[in-house]
């Protein structure tokens, strides 16, 4: 057996550890020839649907909260009546039962595509039924999460929801073969503060039980000794604590502060430590809604966001972002051939400018009883003739701070013209990474593309950063971006004001500016802004 | 046949949690509940599959129907959840 080399992948949760591979079991694959039925088809299909129902209640009883539901109502799916008289109609029509359930799935599936949103997504929960009844069926391995009963490393094509509900603590680091900085394993992975590696293309062919370390930093994961892999995992471990054990603001070894702020969607997600909420974003109000929210109920929930964050403190409010791939049936929007570049986010209020006014009305409240320190910034701004018609707004509901996203490269080139019209800015790295480098952040194959190291977006970043620098005014980044360790000194050392990122980002970041200077961050922004490519960026920074 | 119009209180529409309630509301009841939206045919309310293809929102009107003895005290069960915001407490 080959020893496989060292791999390259896109480090999205920070940490070192090692452990064994075991990979995700595949899906199991049709025969091409399709075989003469036997008598007793309809039996075995009933019989394997009911296997998977019994199995996922099984597994639904062996966890709690949200995968329990997700399990309990994926095994009410496999007992479907609807679903089983689909099934027998095939099998009456000459299928053989694997093939009877693969046709009968793919058609219910086309269904719920045809629905749209989270319907569409209830087609990879069929999938998953698929998976399992056709590997009954075929008497080959379940897909789904291995079990070797030691600690190890989890490679995956890629994760869906259900597969990440179940993982438990014997995972000590995921590696995907596809997978971009926003995809979910990414997010899932940041928020139990496990090291990840995504779009890592050698990952699949690493042999069961091989050890390897993972550096969620770096992205690289390499085969390693068994003794080595120990070690690894100690002194990883010792990492997190030594990370964990800095305190207090964030600020460089030499006293810069460089407030360390929270992501957030609701108040749930707060928690006391950062400086505050760099981002506050608002959607959940909305969704699946008719109409909009009246402003009290707004003005409520807003209020118990502002609340948790408590009297005094920042919390960055994000307007309302939805556009024709976010769609919300009230605003009207019509279909569109290019969502991406539609309208959306600010955009929308060229329609129903109402709903705007009447979120500010609602956030205006929501503060004046608080007494929180509230920035409103609007999504989606291309100009500076918008950002400052979204400040007049601001300002005449009563609020004191407004500021927009820079996620447009257009906003990025004119960064002086916009900050002379409003208080502040904050970059959302993901978009701007989106459009700076035309690649569609839910395309999984274009991930190297949207690597938020890519020289050209880290330019704009610093341009940015060099506006505000000079109009005396603060730049954050709340993209996903600035929960990277060594991205965050080199955005430090661009000049850049506040880093936002979801809270299990926030000790590896304190921890990194803590033990570096200024004018350290500085050179590494330099290293970074200097290098040819995304790879060479990353290793310029972190010495490899 | 006795039938009702309720409007979907749960707010994310029938899937997940609300859907699932649903059904097993039907799969209790007596008699079999029958539940449409404008434009499709009725489905059998204890399908799961059957409930998340009509594609409900919250606030869209759905219509349950049920014959037979127990129809108004099935009706009257199914009303209830369906207008309740099944995943408020999530």
């Amino acid at each position: 057996m080959q020893m496989p080399e060292d791999m390259n992948g896109l480090g999205v949760s920070p940490g070192r550890t090692a452990g064994p591979v075991y990979s995700m079991g595949g899906p199991p694959v049709l025969p091409d020839a399709v075989p003469e039925p036997g008598a007793d088809e309809a039996a075995r299909a009933s019989e394997a649907l009911a296997y998977v129902s019994s199995s996922l209640d099984e597994l639904a009883g062996s966890v709690s909260g949200e995968a329990a539901e997700v399990l309990a109502t994926q095994a009410m799916m496999a007992a479907d009546p609807t679903l089983a008289d689909a099934v027998a109609a095939k099998v009456a029509g000459g299928r053989p039962a694997a093939w009877a359930i693969t046709d009968a799935i793919g058609e219910q599936q086309e269904q719920f595509r045809s629905l749209g949103g989270y319907f569409a997504e209830r087609a990879a929960d069929l999938a998953d039924l698929r998976d399992r009844a056709v590997a009954w069926l075929l008497d080959v391995p379940m897909p789904g999460l291995p079990h070797p009963g030691v600690p190890f490393v989890l490679s995956a094509d890629d994760l869906s929801p259900a597969d990440t509900a179940l993982l438990d603590s014997s995972v000590l680091a995921i590696v995907t073969r596809r997978g971009g900085p926003t995809s979910h394993t990414a997010i899932l992975a940041r928020s139990r503060g496990l090291p990840a590696v995504v779009s890592c293309p050698g990952i699949l062919e690493v042999p069961d039980g091989t050890p390897v370390s993972v550096d969620g930093t770096t992205g690289v994961v390499a085969p390693v000794t068994p003794t080595e892999a120990a070690e690894i995992q100690v002194s990883g471990a010792a990492e997190r604590e030594q990370a964990a054990a800095f305190t207090g603001p964030g600020r460089t070894s030499d006293g810069h502060a460089v407030p360390l702020l929270l992501n957030v969607g609701g108040a749930a997600d707060v928690t006391p430590d950062p400086e505050g909420v760099g981002l506050f974003r608002t959607e959940f109000l909305f969704l699946g809604r008719t109409a909009a929210p009246p402003v009290a109920e707004q003005e409520t929930a807003y209020r118990a966001v502002f609340e948790a964050v408590g009297e005094g403190r920042k919390v960055v409010l994000r307007t309302l972002d939805a556009g024709a791939d976010k769609p919300l049936p009230f605003l009207g929007l019509a279909a569109e051939e290019n969502p991406a570049l539609g309208v959306r986010g600010l955009r929308t209020a060229r329609v129903r400018p109402q709903v705007l006014s009447e979120q500010l009305e609602a956030v205006a409240r929501a503060a004046n009883a608080t007494g929180v320190d509230a920035w409103v910034m609007a999504p989606m701004v291309a100009t500076a003739a918008e950002a400052a018609e979204f400040a007049s707004l601001v300002y005449k509901a009563g609020l004191q701070t407004a500021g927009v996203m820079i996620e447009v490269p257009a906003a990025a080139l004119h960064a002086r013209q916009i900050l002379a019209s409003v208080d502040f800015v904050s970059i959302g790295t993901n978009d701007l990474s989106q459009y700076t480098m035309a690649a569609d952040r839910m395309n999984g194959e274009l991930a190297d593309l949207l690597d938020p190291w890519q020289p050209a977006v880290l330019q704009l970043v610093a341009t940015v950063a060099d506006a505000g620098r000079d109009l005396n005014k603060p730049v954050g980044i709340c993209g996903e971006a600035a929960g990277d360790p060594l991205l965050a000194l080199v955005f430090a050392g661009m000049g850049i004001t506040t880093l936002s990122m979801s809270a299990p980002s926030v000790p590896a970041v304190r921890a990194a500016l803590a033990t570096h200077t200024l004018a350290d961050c500085q050179r590494l922004a330099d290293l970074a802004l200097n290098a040819a490519d995304a790879s060479s960026a990353r290793k310029a920074v972190t010495g490899r | 046949m006795p039938a009702r119009e309720v409007v979907v209180g749960s707010r994310i529409g029938l899937h997940g949690r609300p859907a699932a309630i649903v059904v097993k509301t039907a799969q209790a009841q007596s008699v079999t509940v029958r539940i449409s939206v404008p434009e499709k045919p009725p489905v059998d309310a204890r399908s799961i599959i059957a409930v998340l293809s009509l594609g409900a929102h919250g606030g869209d009107t759905v219509t349950i129907e049920a014959d037979g003895e127990g129809a108004d005290a099935a009706l009257d069960a199914m009303a209830e959840v369906l207008a309740k915001d099944l995943d408020a407490d999530a």
